[in-house]
């Protein structure tokens, strides 16, 4: 994927290839590694341009589909939830309004069918009170229920693929925790495919099966969740040995040195 | 010796119904060069308290006191000069307008310090930036950058006390290591007393001598830094912030 900035053409993602299947995939890296620009170019959501020899969901070539098949795409067969619910959820409509919207969007119900599907699903992210945040605006919900809010309206249409984007970085580890439980179950039960994205290693470690690592644009490594701990790439390892805590007190912190061989190829930048 | 002494502060924003009481009943004590933190989830008042201490907040009741002398709600210049604040963002505590060396000298102004070029070069030494980065200004400057200018800032006081407020949770892990290795380098060759406030159990492990474990506004407990290291916190809430800090685990939600 590049981009043009100031007539010079900056290279966000570059050759990337991955398949994956109903299963949960991590997409690990810092800030500018192309992590979440790879799970846009998926959806299409993005500004630059994208290019691949393959780019398939399903039988559905993402390459060539027209504006209409895309826009069913997007929150039908394939779902997406952001950081922060303040900004993705609308904020002068109700709750339950946009939850019966999304999927209305993709399937002809009732709006008696819509309205009981939407106060079901809420439940099923573990809100107490479904009526209540049915009726709610979204300011009138904590950052926890915003993003449950947000997960059960991206899995009313039942995607077979979610696309999770440091779904719980704007929340409280707590609160992390129920919401992770949630999509976990529900790849469980659903047999859906998830993505998540996230700079978090230790956290994509112990929730995914398998992670890729991006840097600079590439994928450096591809492990399974459970090795993480012989990882390879100096890059991957340098992330886990940055990593402070109480074992590490009284001596310092491993700092990164950055190899330019971890850019193969041409660099997009610094 | 006790430099900071903190005794039933309560911390309250808005009145009648809009009341909102940030800090309960808080006490504790700072020893002269400890590294204590303040652990908690947003809105446990961890930061309130800190702002507090910093001369920022000065709606507050109860007892500060600051090597032996009681803290009002509005300080003298003096202990501004000892206790100095860094902030989380260092996107937003940097003036945008203002080059590093503008950003460096307001404080010597303010305090009325000589040798003004002398200090300003030490600072930048003191956090290793180059003498090239004194006339930049913030959007010149990556994340790590500006936090260590952020850091150059609160230094070239010659404070005693820093109080950090989740000083690396802006940054990419690996700047937050280099960071945090500035800071530990910095508490031992200035003898700085600090006192760290975190969501992050990691960082205050690896920061700090003693720790206290904040909820909704008040103290849960006080713990030993070496607690960090196996989770044996007294309280379930301490045990939960634990777990949910070693990552995603199926079991944790159902045994919390």
């Amino acid at each position: 994927m590049t981009f043009e900035e100031r007539g010079r053409l900056i290279e966000a993602v570059r050759a990337v290839s991955f398949a994956m299947g109903r299963e949960k995939l991590g997409i690990v890296g810092e800030s500018g590694s192309g992590k979440s620009q790879t799970g846009r170019a998926i959806l299409g959501l993005t500004d630059g341009k994208v290019e691949a020899e393959t780019l398939r969901f399903q039988d559905m070539d993402l390459l060539k589909v027209n504006a209409a098949a895309r826009r069913s795409l997007r929150g039908g067969g394939i779902g997406m939830v952001m950081q922060d619910p303040k900004f993705s959820l609308n904020p002068v409509m109700r709750i339950g309004k946009q939850l019966v919207e999304a999927l209305r969007a993709h399937e002809r119900v009732s709006s008696s069918d819509a309205r009981r599907r939407a106060l079901d699903m809420l439940e099923a992210v573990q809100i107490d009170d479904p009526e209540r945040v049915y009726r709610a605006f979204p300011h009138e919900l904590s950052g926890g229920m915003g993003q449950r809010a947000m997960i059960a309206m991206m899995l009313l249409p039942g995607p077979d693929l979610l696309i999770a984007d440091e779904p719980t970085s704007a929340l409280d580890v707590t609160v992390q925790q129920t919401v992770l439980r949630i999509m976990d179950r529900l790849v469980q039960e659903r047999g859906m495919g998830l993505i998540l994205i996230s700079h978090d290693l230790e956290l994509v470690a112990t929730f995914c099966d398998r992670i890729l690592v991006m840097y600079a644009g590439r994928i450096v490594e591809t492990l399974e969740a459970s090795n993480l701990h012989e990882a390879k790439h100096p890059y991957t390892q340098g992330l886990m040995a940055c990593l402070p805590s109480a074992r590490t007190r009284g001596r310092p912190l491993r700092v990164m040195q950055r190899d330019t061989a971890w850019l193969g190829g041409e660099a997009p930048r610094p | 010796m006790t430099l900071i002494s903190v005794a039933n502060l309560d911390i309250s924003f808005g009145s009648g119904a809009d009341r909102v009481d940030a800090v309960k009943d808080v006490s504790f004590e700072v020893g002269s060069k400890e590294s204590f933190g303040l652990v908690g989830e947003s809105g446990s008042g961890k930061s309130t308290i800190l702002r507090a201490l910093a001369g920022l907040n000065p709606n507050w009741q109860g007892t500060i006191t600051y090597d032996g002398e009681a803290l009002a709600s509005r300080q003298k210049l003096a202990f501004h000069k000892k206790v100095q604040m860094v902030f989380q963002d260092p996107f937003g505590s940097l003036h945008p307008r203002q080059t590093v060396d503008q950003t460096l000298r307001e404080p010597l102004a303010i305090h009325r310090m000589d040798e003004r070029e002398r200090r300003i070069l030490e600072a930048l030494d003191q956090v290793r930036l180059g003498p090239e980065f004194r006339f930049r200004f913030p959007h010149q400057l990556s994340g790590g950058q500006r936090q260590r200018v952020a850091v150059a800032r609160a230094l070239i006081l010659e404070p005693e006390t820093l109080l950090l407020d989740e000083p690396t949770s802006a940054l990419d892990v690996s700047i937050q290591a280099e960071i945090l290795n500035l800071l530990v380098e910095l508490r031992q060759s200035l003898a700085l007393t600090f006192v760290l406030v975190s969501h992050n159990l990691g960082v205050i492990g690896h920061m700090c001598d003693r720790l206290a474990v904040m909820q909704q506004g008040r103290i849960l407990e006080f713990a030993d830094g070496a607690v960090l290291e196996d989770g044996a916190f007294e309280t379930g809430y301490a045990q939960q912030l634990y777990r949910a800090s070693q990552g995603y685990s199926r079991e944790a939600l159902e045994t919390a």
